[in-house]
Parts: structure tokens; C-alpha cells; sequence
């Protein structure tokens, strides 16, 4: 297994198409820092302008931790699309090749095929997060230096001091690679459906476009769906920068996508075990 | 004595058998009820026109399409998804040798050489390289390979575990007549050689004449004749085309004499004749002495022939 994962990702990290989205993700966050750096004091005024009225906000606001928290909101919805790019094609894309039926008469099972497909999908999404890491806190902090954070909201401010903010990025790019994970299971599905690469990808975007506008619409029966909606417990990362940090709801959050996870991995098996090649 | 008894049995037992293979998508029937074995060191030659099941049988025995009745048995065992190590007997290239275009033909090869069970030394990679004429571009990136390159790299790719049967379905498809004949003398050399046993489709009935040992014919899903590839036809006896000069009355004379028995079918400019192929300079005689101008003599192969007559409906 150890040797086809290797194999999967040797293929993957080869593939130019994989670079494209760590290009994106730099060319994010590089465009959204050099914002900051030339109109961030401006930006900040215009956000506080509310606060500032009740309180005295002393000390470096514009900072790394600020900045990188800007980019996370902005990059995270979009990570998702970045992802399926992979995981669409690691089936479908295959099939498409004509590399699927060769593959498939090695003396390797389907289910350990769909596993190290999975498993690599998954290896690519937390390298990307792991990217994302780098060029938004660490650049960021690099750039702005350290300072306390404040996390705005639509109603009020939460003031996170310096030394208590590494640990919640950690946690919340831990819960962003558990998110992707859904993403990754839900491409892997689609993509061993169809043997044309761009289906995949494209349905990915779709479900989870839709699925996201569904969980942010403040309707009484989109209300009584959201529970249910994986879209709805993928921005559960934000709860890492409340105070106190909502760990109940995260728990719920994680466990929700876990089961969507399970459920879609064992789905795509049970269906490719099923499947003519007829690609 | 008794020692010759069991290598002569070893080398007779079935390495594939297909047993009563059904296959159907939606309402069409692709296979239906076909059985065959497949003898060790022997070439065998599907035939069929398209769409009478060759690939679709091909992708059952390589567990790619799961029938609807009937199994596949490699070497004695059943073949099923819970015993995928028998593919480890089998190497193939079914319809055309996809591989990943981005990467080296040494890239291609290294990854499928690691699929297996076996570690597969360098030396052996550059030796299979070798074998199917490739050396010196193993490091070219396989995009910038010809048709005919990729072939082989397919070729190369099925060998690479050293495999007791290789299944090959069209391989000289897309190559130019260089490219086939050296396809064949691939093949042929595969199996004499290097003891390889061949189950080879390709709708070149010429290729197939060249190097096939047995033949399994099929004709909308169902197998109409299979064998030893010297029983089946009557190599003495072949189809002949005439090309004449069109004249009034060319074939009533023709219907009318002793030839018109082997007179297959006839038309202004041409006439079929099925016979032995020693008589054929007695008929172009008989023909001129007829007065009938003869623009061309052509003898058509004898298992396209016997082809012809086993599929014409």
C-alpha cells in the first residue's frame, strides 16, 4: 500500500497541472499583502471606524496575524475548487488517459486503487494548507510583524492577544485539512463516475457552491437544512479565533464531516468495485 | 519416458478458460455463452468484425468488465475480485497502450514494474527496453513518442513482470507497414523465443495468418469456429480475383463450363472464384482462351477467405 501511495504521488507532484494551484494561493495572498501594505491603515479605519467610537484601540493592529486572518477568509472558500483540480481527475481523469485500464489489469485491487487515490488527494490538500501556512501567517508575519489580533464581526470584536494566537491557527488549518478531506472524498466519488477529467472537477465546484450559498441563506427551510449541509460545518475553523473557542460545536463540526467523509470514501469503493471499464 | 509424458501434459494445460461467458449492455448482447482455453506457448487469434465481442471478451479475461454468467479460470483458479494475484500471470494492452504522457517511457515503465509483487532490477527495465527496440529513448518524455513507440512501450509494460500470457488487442493499430512488421516480429519472437503464450485481436487478418497458432472466431458475441489454425482452414484451397476487361457474355460463358461451380461471384469487372490454388494458371488460360481480357490475378489470403465465408450472414 506504503508503495502505490508513492507511486500516486510521484504521479500527482509530476503532473504541472498540480503546481498550478500553489501558484494561485501565493498569487492570493502575495496580492491581498501588498494591499495591505499600501492601503491596510486605511482599510482598518474604515472597519473600526464603529468600535473606535467606544474604545481606544492602542497598539499594532495592522499585523501578520490580522493579515493572514484576511486571507484565510478570502482563500478558504476557494481551497475547495483548488482541491477538486486533484482529487477530480484521480479517477476520472484516468479513465480519460486510458491509463485506468492498465492500471487495473496490475495485480492491484480496486478498493486499494480508490484508498491510495484517496489517501494521495488528501496528502496534496494538506500540502496545499500546509502552503497556505507558509505564504499567509508566516509571509505575513514576515512582513507586518506580530501584534495582537483583532477578529471582527458584524456585531462586535474579539481582541486575541499575541501570545495566544499561533495555537489557534494550528488549530484552525488542522480543521481546514479535515474539511478538505470532505472535499477530497466528495471529488473521489464523482470522479469514479465518469471518465471525463473536467466532469468531476466542475461538479465539485458546483455541489459545493451551491451548497454554501444554501448554508448562508437565512431562510426558514434552508435553516432546517443547514445542519445538515457539510458546506455548513466546513467554516468551523473560524471558531479557533472566538473567545472562548466554541469546542463543542467544533467537535459537532468535525464529527459531521468525518461521517460525510466515511461515508462518501466507502460509497466511491463500493461503486468502482461495481464498475465496467469500458474506458 | 513417463518424464516426457508430464512435460508434454504441462505444456498442454490450459493457462485461460473461459467458461460460457455472457456479457450484455442494456439490450445489446456483446458476448453470449463463449467458451475457449488458451494452451500454454501458443499464439491465438481472436477474430471478429467490430463490434462481435473481441474487446469486450478481452476485458472479461482481465477482470476490467464483470460478466453477467460464466468465469474465468487462470491457471486452474477462478478469477474474481478476491484473487487479483492472478492478473500477476497476464500482461496487456487492451485497444490502444495509454500511458501517462507526461512522463518518460523509463517513468512509465518504473511505475508499472512497481506495481507488482516482484522488485524489478534496472538492468532487467534496460533489457525490456532493448527487447522491444526502444534503447536509447527510455528518457524521452513518452508525448514526444511516435505511434509506434507507444506501442512498444505498451508491450514493454505488459512484459514487465514476466508474465506467462499476454493479451493483446489490436497492437498494430495507428503503426505504418514498417511499424507492423516489426509489431509482428515483436510477437512472434515473444512467443518462440521467450515462451510467451499470445491471445491477439486485430482486424489485419494478414497479421493474424503470420503468427497465430489457434484461432477463436466470433460473430455477434458468439464464438462460430475456434482451433488449431491448420485444421480449421483448408490452406490448398483460396479465393481468387480476377480483374477483367468488361465484355457482354464474359458470364454467361463463364456459368456455363465447368468453372462456373467455383465461381463465388461475379460482376462486369471482376470475378471470385473459390479454388485449389494449383488449378489457378489452368482457369487464366481457360479465361483467354475464352477471350475474356484478364487485367489482374489476385489471390486473396486464406484466412480472410476462410474468414469471409464463416461471418458473411
Amino acid at each position: 500500500m506504503t508503495k502505490l501511495l508513492q507511486i500516486e504521488l510521484y504521479k500527482i507532484f509530476k503532473k504541472p497541472r498540480t503546481y498550478i494551484s500553489f501558484g494561485i494561493v501565493a498569487a492570493i495572498a502575495f496580492v491581498i499583502q501588498l494591499a495591505m501594505t499600501a492601503g491596510g491603515k486605511e482599510y482598518l479605519d474604515f472597519g473600526l471606524q464603529g468600535v473606535s467610537e467606544q474604545f481606544d484601540i492602542q497598539g499594532k493592529i495592522l499585523n501578520g496575524y490580522l493579515v493572514a486572518y484576511l486571507i484565510l477568509q478570502s482563500l478558504l472558500i476557494h481551497i475547495p475548487l483548488l482541491v477538486a483540480l486533484v482529487a477530480g481527475d484521480a479517477i476520472a481523469g484516468e479513465a480519460n488517459m486510458g491509463t485506468l485500464r492498465l492500471l487495473l489489469t496490475q495485480p492491484i485491487s480496486r478498493t486499494q486503487v480508490v484508498l491510495v487515490k484517496w489517501l494521495a488527494s488528501i496528502i496534496y490538500s494538506i500540502a496545499l494548507i500546509v502552503w497556505l501556512a507558509i505564504v499567509a501567517l508566516f509571509l505575513s508575519l514576515l512582513i507586518f510583524g506580530r501584534g495582537d489580533m483583532i477578529n471582527l464581526k458584524s456585531d462586535t470584536f474579539i481582541l486575541i492577544l499575541k501570545d495566544d494566537v499561533m495555537w489557534r491557527y494550528a488549530g484552525a488549518f488542522a480543521f481546514a485539512s479535515l474539511a478538505m478531506t470532505t472535499i477530497v472524498s466528495l471529488s473521489i466519488l464523482l470522479s469514479a463516475f465518469t471518465d471525463n477529467g473536467i466532469g468531476p472537477i466542475v461538479a465539485t465546484m458546483g455541489i459545493v457552491i451551491v451548497l454554501t450559498i444554501l448554508s448562508n441563506l437565512e431562510l426558514p427551510l434552508f435553516k432546517m437544512i443547514r445542519p445538515y449541509l457539510f458546506t455548513t460545518h466546513m467554516i468551523g475553523w473560524k471558531g479557533f479565533f472566538d473567545d472562548p473557542v466554541p469546542y463543542r460545536s467544533i467537535g459537532k463540526s468535525a464529527i459531521a464531516l468525518g461521517v460525510y467523509t466515511l461515508g462518501m470514501l466507502l460509497a466511491t469503493i463500493a461503486y468502482f468495485n461495481k464498475k465496467d471499464i469500458r474506458s | 519416458m513417463f518424464i516426457l509424458h508430464c512435460l508434454n501434459f504441462r505444456n498442454l494445460h490450459p493457462i485461460v478458460e473461459v467458461k460460457n461467458l455472457s456479457k450484455s449492455f442494456g439490450s445489446f448482447q456483446a458476448v453470449c455463452d463463449l467458451s475457449f482455453a488458451i494452451e500454454q506457448g501458443q499464439v491465438y487469434g481472436l477474430l471478429g468484425q467490430n463490434g462481435a465481442g473481441k474487446s469486450t471478451t478481452m476485458r472479461m479475461m482481465l477482470g476490467l468488465i464483470f460478466p453477467d454468467k460464466g468465469s474465468v479460470h487462470i491457471k486452474g483458479k477462478e478469477f474474481n475480485s478476491n484473487n487479483i494475484q492472478l492478473l500477476q500471470h497476464i500482461g496487456a494492452i487492451i485497444e490502444k497502450p495509454d500511458m501517462y504522457l507526461y512522463l518518460s517511457g523509463w517513468e512509465n515503465l518504473k511505475i508499472f514494474a512497481a506495481l507488482g509483487k516482484n522488485k524489478i532490477s534496472k538492468a532487467r527495465l534496460s533489457e525490456i527496453f532493448e527487447q522491444v527496440g526502444l534503447s536509447g529513448r527510455e528518457k524521452d518524455i513518452v508525448k514526444a513518442y511516435s505511434q509506434g513507440m507507444k506501442q512498444r512501450l505498451g508491450i514493454a509494460i505488459a512484459m514487465v513482470h514476466d508474465p506467462e500470457l499476454l493479451i493483446l488487442d489490436e497492437p498494430t493499430n495507428g503503426l505504418d507497414p514498417q511499424g507492423i512488421a516489426e509489431m509482428r516480429a515483436l510477437i512472434i519472437s515473444l512467443s518462440k523465443e521467450h515462451g510467451k503464450t499470445v491471445l491477439i485481436s486485430s482486424h489485419l487478418l494478414y497479421e493474424i495468418e503470420q503468427m497465430a497458432t489457434h484461432m477463436v472466431v466470433l460473430h455477434k458475441g458468439k464464438k462460430i469456429a475456434g482451433g488449431r489454425v491448420d485444421e480449421l482452414m483448408h490452406p490448398d484451397e483460396t479465393l481468387v480475383d480476377i480483374i477483367i476487361e468488361p465484355r457482354v457474355g464474359n458470364l454467361i460463358s463463364i456459368e456455363s463450363s465447368s468453372w462456373g461451380q467455383r465461381l463465388v461471384s461475379a460482376s462486369e469487372r471482376a470475378l471470385t472464384f473459390k479454388l485449389n490454388r494449383e488449378i489457378v494458371p489452368e482457369l487464366v488460360k481457360w479465361l483467354a482462351d475464352e477471350g475474356v481480357g484478364i487485367l489482374e490475378v489476385r489471390s486473396k489470403h486464406s484466412l480472410e477467405a476462410y474468414f469471409l465465408s464463416l461471418t458473411n450472414d
